[in-house]
């Protein structure tokens, strides 16, 4: 996805930057209203991060400038403030959703993912490989057309395996993906997660292999 | 949150004020007592007395000379009226003289103080009897020769002290009567008198922790310094306890940014963490941060509650629209830990009059701490309808609960459950409930969910 960033705190600035590069993610990242509308004005983004304190006005600024120009990009804001009040204003001024500093990035992807289901309407955007069709934002699996329900740490996992097929991923990497959702099990879950995952995969031709000593991948036809 | 305190106490307003009531009111009534006996004295001497005269007048009235004779026809009648005063014993001597001309010579012969007078009284013991004795002299012309006849009559005393002793009777009946009166009014009066204290005693006390209002009541001109000195000390406590807020705040708000950054930076370091050392510790930053990040959080609800709760603008609201507006936020974050949430409503449209944001701040906290402490794979469910004339919000979960000993300091400041030592928390999120309820004067209940779990009911008054 292409993120833009508008904060003026350079060291939070790069620090999102870096850690949804992490993730694959491309981001431009400004840091007053007056790049952010000529960036915006240049290319198109799947979503905006918006800090609301900026050196050359108000965050809203750039918000209520798309939303006249019916730009519909979604906006998510992210502020210092937690006061219900200025939520209220912001969202009534457009904005998709509310992130109050700091956050996890498990809850980012959380309310980025729950904005993009909200604003994609009909169009879906399954990842299709094998027999299985995953929809990342529904969270929702089918194998030959048939739902599997998975339960959140095990569509996590899923997830992360998914992102980059045919790569192993350690068991470490793998725990600090659960954790940053609220979990802070063992290794030990980990295999358990796995062998569940596993099961539900049965009917499917994907392949949760075991690379011994390094950790897991998921295999394709 | 109860504050002990002992004031010294030196007397009491109200006993020394009926104390000295009741002084008063004793002496008056004995002065009363001993004024109607005095008067009764009088009075009952001045009826003897005249009855005496008068029986004396009329013995007087039927002497006559006769050849030089003193003539004396003693008339029944002369009596009659010392008979209707009492049943005492009448004795009689006249006298010319020393000599007696009738009747008893042992009576002693009253001399008046003036040779003038017409008459002279005393009252003397006669065979054993105290009497009251009347002298009247009279000149009576015998055979041309003035002659000094003295006419005495004495009469006993019995019907003059029982006249005495009945009206004193009555008057100490009269005293008494008018005393227990005068205690009862001494009463009645020393608590109106101290009623306006009283009732500003009670209006204080009836006040919230958190009401700084100035007191604003009607009391008697006396009672008004006390209302200023009062007023102006609350100004300067609210003055502080403003300040004080405005702090939190403030330092809630700058720790954030500052605060992000360590929580994204700790995040792309366990990335790259190599050790398993070095991602414990990187974990226990993370933690950290979190933790800091829902305590600064948390104290600025708090600040924000205190703050609204001063000035809370209210407005009819639906339970459902309130809830509605309270939970959007909660959706991705409960998904994202896997808890299902729902909305179960019993009655639509239950309206209630609140401050839309002081309660939408008690809600989130509330389901912020059941989505926290709830594990993946659970329901925090959110039903609201009427109970006993109360709308309620009831918010339920399946994560660890409450004891039962836990329950009861739930809404204190900084109090956590025992259960849930092992997840971070500060413990501040109940106590915003609480406050923002009794802004509301609702009430907060805590009770278990089955086997597992808390419950935990908003109640807020119905609007009519």
């Amino acid at each position: 996805m292409r993120f833009l960033l508008i904060e003026d705190n350079k060291g939070l600035s790069q620090a999102i930057t870096e850690r949804l590069e992490l993730d694959g993610h491309i981001v431009d990242g400004v840091s007053d209203v007056s790049s952010a509308n000529t960036m915006q004005n240049l290319t198109s983004y799947d979503l905006i991060l918006l800090d609301l304190t900026l050196p050359d006005g108000d965050g809203r600024e750039v918000l209520r400038h798309l939303r006249n120009i019916n730009d519909l990009t979604p906006i998510i804001v992210i502020t210092a403030s937690r006061e219900i009040s200025e939520r209220v204003k912001t969202l009534d001024l457009g904005a998709d959703d509310f992130l109050v500093k700091p956050f996890d990035f498990a809850e980012l992807e959380a309310r980025v993912r729950a904005v993009l289901r909200r604003k994609r309407g009909d169009a879906r955007n399954q990842i299709e490989i094998g027999n299985v069709s995953f929809d990342q934002l529904d969270g929702t699996l089918t194998i030959d057309g048939e739902p599997v329900t998975l339960r959140t740490q095990e569509l996590r996992l899923f997830e992360a395996l998914v992102d980059a097929p045919d790569r192993v991923h350690s068991k470490e990497h793998l725990m600090d993906r659960l954790f940053s959702f609220g979990d802070e099990g063992s290794s030990n879950a980990i295999e358990v997660y796995i062998g569940r995952l596993r099961r539900k995969l049965e009917h499917s031709n994907l392949k949760i292999e075991t690379v011994r000593g390094r950790g897991y991948r998921i295999l394709c036809p | 949150m109860s504050v002990a305190t002992s004031t010294p106490i030196k007397g009491s307003v109200q006993r020394r004020l009926v104390l000295q009531l009741i002084f008063v009111a004793l002496i008056l009534t004995v002065l009363f007592v001993l004024a109607v006996r005095l008067v009764g004295e009088r009075i009952a001497q001045s009826a003897q007395d005249s009855a005496l005269f008068a029986a004396a007048a009329s013995i007087a009235s039927s002497m006559h000379s006769d050849n030089g004779e003193l003539q004396l026809d003693l008339p029944h009648s002369a009596f009659a009226m010392l008979e209707a005063i009492s049943e005492d014993s009448i004795f009689y001597r006249v006298s010319v003289g020393s000599r007696t001309v009738t009747g008893d010579d042992e009576l002693s012969v009253i001399t008046p103080a003036s040779p003038l007078a017409e008459r002279a009284y005393a009252t003397e013991e006669f065979r054993g009897e105290p009497v009251r004795i009347l002298t009247v002299p009279r000149a009576l012309d015998v055979e041309g020769v003035f002659t000094n006849v003295s006419i005495t009559l004495a009469h006993t005393r019995q019907g003059f002290h029982s006249t005495v002793s009945q009206i004193q009777s009555i008057a100490t009946g009269v005293g008494i009567g008018f005393f227990i009166v005068s205690v009862a009014l001494c009463l009645l009066a020393s608590q109106s008198a101290l009623k306006p204290l009283k009732s500003l005693v009670n209006a204080i006390e009836r006040r919230g922790p958190e009401d700084l209002r100035p007191v604003n009541r009607e009391v008697p001109s006396e009672v008004a310094p006390l209302i200023t000195a009062l007023n102006s000390f609350i100004v300067r406590l609210s003055g502080s306890l403003d300040k004080a807020e405005e702090f939190i705040a403030e330092a809630a708000h700058r720790i954030r940014t500052p605060m992000a950054l360590v929580q994204t930076n700790a995040e792309i370091a366990l990335r790259f963490a190599e050790t398993s050392k070095s991602r414990g510790k990187i974990r226990e930053i993370i933690v950290a941060a979190r933790e800091s990040s829902r305590s600064a959080s948390q104290l600025l609800d708090h600040a924000t509650v205190a703050f609204r709760a001063e000035n809370p603008q209210l407005a009819p609201i639906s339970l459902s629209e309130l809830i509605e507006r309270s939970i959007s936020r909660f959706f991705p974050i409960a998904e994202m830990k896997g808890i299902t949430l729902t909305v179960s409503p019993t009655k639509s449209n239950v309206i209630v009059a609140v401050d839309s944001l002081l309660m939408q701040s008690a809600i989130g906290n509330v389901l912020d701490n059941a989505i926290k402490y709830s594990e993946s794979d659970t329901t925090v469910d959110i039903s609201y309808g009427v109970l006993n004339d109360y709308g309620f919000i009831n918010i339920s979960d399946q994560g660890p609960g409450f004891s039962d000993g836990d329950i009861k300091h739930a809404t204190e400041l900084f109090f956590r459950g025992k259960k849930t030592e092992s997840t971070e928390g500060t413990g501040l999120g109940l106590k915003i409930v609480s406050d923002a309820l009794n802004v509301h004067n609702g009430r907060l209940e805590i009770t278990k969910n089955g086997e597992r779990g808390s419950c935990v009911s908003l109640q807020l008054p119905l609007h009519s």
